[in-house]
């Protein structure tokens, strides 16, 4: 049996990057934590109240009124166990990790669906980034970007943007073959036949896609407490550090809620875009 | 100059199309190049012309290369070798922007399963077309609803297409096509997933709507009724070859092969065959100036009880009866005259067996076969009929 260092090459290329992409890195953090920040301010500026009736309403107008009450019940819940901050921080690396995850993986979806050579590029690395376990993308995250939010958000975006790359190229590549010869025997361009055409017609099951997207930035949440990403997670994890079970619990039914919220919100989406 | 030609064109799927081109010319089949090369022979040095204003049938069952082939007219898919040609230009040849022109100003195409858009009103399904050229949103609308109106659509125009029935949906499909004002319709078995009456209506309607229009259409269908009814010429194609091109009533009275015999055999003729073709030319008439002597000397020789009486001009002027003309000619009557009467059928020569039908069986005297002037070009026989829907040709020799 020969051996093959591949431990010794990841470490090789790990602080190979960091020394001489640190510009980049730099640029990419600083990026990523105005984001982070801007979202926390403009969530957490008003008094806790008022934004929860906010969201309410856009729930209910969004997803009905069901949805808006439990909007409106779940975040004062929230607001009375004293997380109301954690949770506006979550939301925001929740949030603009599964933006930056859309902005990247919808057009790599859409790239997918017209080669197969892409397709097959890609489909490996989604499932590398979708099964290889959080942990170890997380410690090189640290090394590029330091303990914060910013590694949080890196890790979040890398786990969570497969299922929208994948569910777009499905959705396009899913355009009946006649309805696809119908709209190219009229003469429009590739530009035309993308938008007018293949996306209003993939639309659901990207929106699905998002969903799902959504969904799994939630459940890195912890995972992002662990370098020091904060939000809802810290509860959680200090509660398991300290044995404090109830504290943990209190942190992990708020993270559901948030969870219950945006999933109800973005299937509603979906589901009148496809009517 | 024909308006849409191909020429020889192949269309071969698979690794490797220039072999199996070669082997093709040496004359190996179709299965035979698939299990050696890999590659499908879609379709087969086809070569067609059709003409302006005609509307032009492929015929062929599934696998017999006609989807691929009408696909090849506009490119949706690429053909392997020859050529096509609409008006003076080369389909084949041309770089994606003017295709995509051609495909914009030229052609408008029907699909089998409507291939209308799901996420869009009807009235925007229609206006697509336009909608790509970039024409104004006014002036779109205008357009697509006067196609949705052509189509008997009027009142729809904010429906989705899936709140329509089949028929209603294709209508919606047809009417997208003309909206762009296209010289050449591409219908791709446009009827074929309609229930029968819904298809024997649209049928009716793409007739009507072709008298005014006078587009040039390509109709693909596996239907042999459909293409004998709407086509003035049908393509019958086998194996990716054409292998009869004719009118209607030429592939039934004269199939190429055994191939169209066998396909043709179970025909309903009498929705096809026009009494021009099952009529026999009436020698034995008599002139208004004839005697009734000289009219039952005919009659008697043609072994007949009746006969049709023309003026000089071959005019019919009506028939007289054997018996009347033999009282007339006791009585010493120098003319027929007094004995000619009406009371006979008459016929178009492109009426269809099947509406002479009656005519044949309500009157004991042959159907007269006359022009839109009055001009008498034949007769038709009770026995002529039956023989003409049987499928025994025509009866001149009866």
């Amino acid at each position: 049996m020969f051996n093959f260092p591949i431990g010794d090459l990841f470490d090789t290329l790990v602080r190979f990057l960091r020394d001489n992409l640190g510009p980049v890195f730099d640029g990419i953090s600083w990026v990523l934590d105005t984001l982070i920040s801007g979202f926390e301010f403009v969530i957490g500026v008003a008094p806790a109240i008022v934004t929860i009736v906010i969201f309410a309403l856009l729930a209910w107008k969004a997803a009905g009124k069901g949805i808006g009450i439990f909007t409106l019940v779940g975040l004062v819940l929230i607001d009375a166990m004293g997380l109301w901050t954690n949770a506006v921080e979550t939301l925001s690396l929740v949030l603009v990790s599964a933006l930056i995850a859309l902005v990247i993986g919808i057009p790599l979806g859409i790239v997918a669906s017209r080669s197969h050579k892409a397709d097959n590029l890609i489909r490996p690395v989604l499932d590398f980034m979708q099964t290889m376990p959080a942990f170890v993308y997380l410690i090189p995250a640290v090394f590029f970007f330091g303990l914060g939010k910013v590694p949080g958000a890196v890790a979040t975006i890398i786990f969570s943007m497969p299922p929208v790359v994948r569910l777009t190229n499905l959705g396009i590549r899913q355009v009946p073959v006649n309805v696809e010869e119908a709209g190219r025997s009229f003469g429009s361009t590739p530009k035309q036949m993308l938008f007018k055409i293949q996306l209003p017609i993939a639309l659901p099951t990207i929106l699905a896609g998002v969903n799902q997207t959504i969904m799994l930035a939630l459940s890195m949440v912890v995972i992002s407490a662990m370098i020091g990403a904060q939000g809802l997670g810290s509860p959680v994890y200090s509660g398991i550090q300290n044995l404090r079970i109830g504290q943990g619990f209190e942190g992990g039914l708020a993270v559901v809620i948030l969870a219950m919220i945006l999933d109800r919100v973005t299937q509603a989406l979906g589901d009148s875009s496809s009517k | 100059m024909a308006h849409v030609e191909i020429k020889n064109l192949y269309k071969i799927f698979g690794p490797n199309p220039k072999k199996a081109l070669e082997l093709t010319k040496e004359g190996m089949s179709k299965d035979e190049i698939l299990e050696k090369t890999g590659n499908t022979i879609g379709v087969n040095n086809a070569s067609l012309a059709v003409e302006k204003g005609e509307t032009f049938v492929v015929m062929g069952l599934s696998g017999s290369g006609k989807s691929t082939l009408i696909r090849c007219l506009n490119r949706l898919i690429e053909p392997s070798f020859g050529e096509v040609f609409v008006d003076d230009e080369e389909i084949t040849k041309v770089d994606q922007e003017k295709l995509r022109e051609i495909r914009r100003k030229k052609m408008g195409m029907v699909f089998q399963n409507f291939g209308l858009f799901p996420h869009r009103t009807v009235c925007a399904n229609v206006e697509y077309g336009l909608e790509v050229q970039g024409v104004t949103p006014e002036k779109r609308r205008e357009k697509a609803y006067e196609a949705l109106e052509l189509v008997g659509l009027k009142g729809y125009e904010e429906s989705k297409p899936d709140q329509l029935s089949g028929g209603m949906q294709q209508r919606v499909g047809l009417a997208r096509a003309l909206a762009t004002d296209p010289e050449i319709l591409l219908m791709d078995e446009a009827f074929s997933a309609l229930d029968p009456l819904i298809r024997k209506d649209m049928q009716d309607e793409l007739l009507l709507l072709q008298e005014k229009m006078q587009k040039t259409i390509i109709f693909i269908t596996h239907d042999l009724d459909e293409a004998l009814k709407i086509g003035d010429r049908i393509a019958v194609m086998k194996d990716g070859e054409v292998v009869q091109v004719g009118t209607p009533e030429g592939i039934l009275t004269e199939p190429a092969n055994d191939y169209v015999r066998d396909f043709v055999e179970n025909v309903d003729r009498s929705k096809v065959i026009k009494a021009e073709s099952i009529m026999r030319k009436a020698d034995a008439v008599v002139d208004t100036k004839d005697g009734p002597k000289s009219a039952v000397r005919k009659m008697k020789n043609e072994n007949i009880s009746s006969i049709f009486v023309v003026d000089k001009s071959r005019k019919l002027k009506g028939i007289v009866d054997i018996e009347d003309a033999m009282k007339l000619a006791d009585k010493g009557e120098k003319s027929i005259e007094s004995a000619v009467h009406q009371g006979y059928p008459t016929a178009g020569p492109d009426e269809l067996i099947i509406d002479l039908l009656p005519k044949a069986t309500d009157s004991k005297y042959p159907i007269a076969v006359v022009d839109d002037e009055n001009r008498f070009l034949g007769i038709i026989v009770r026995v002529a009929v039956i023989s003409g829907i049987m499928g025994e040709g025509g009866n001149n020799d009866v």
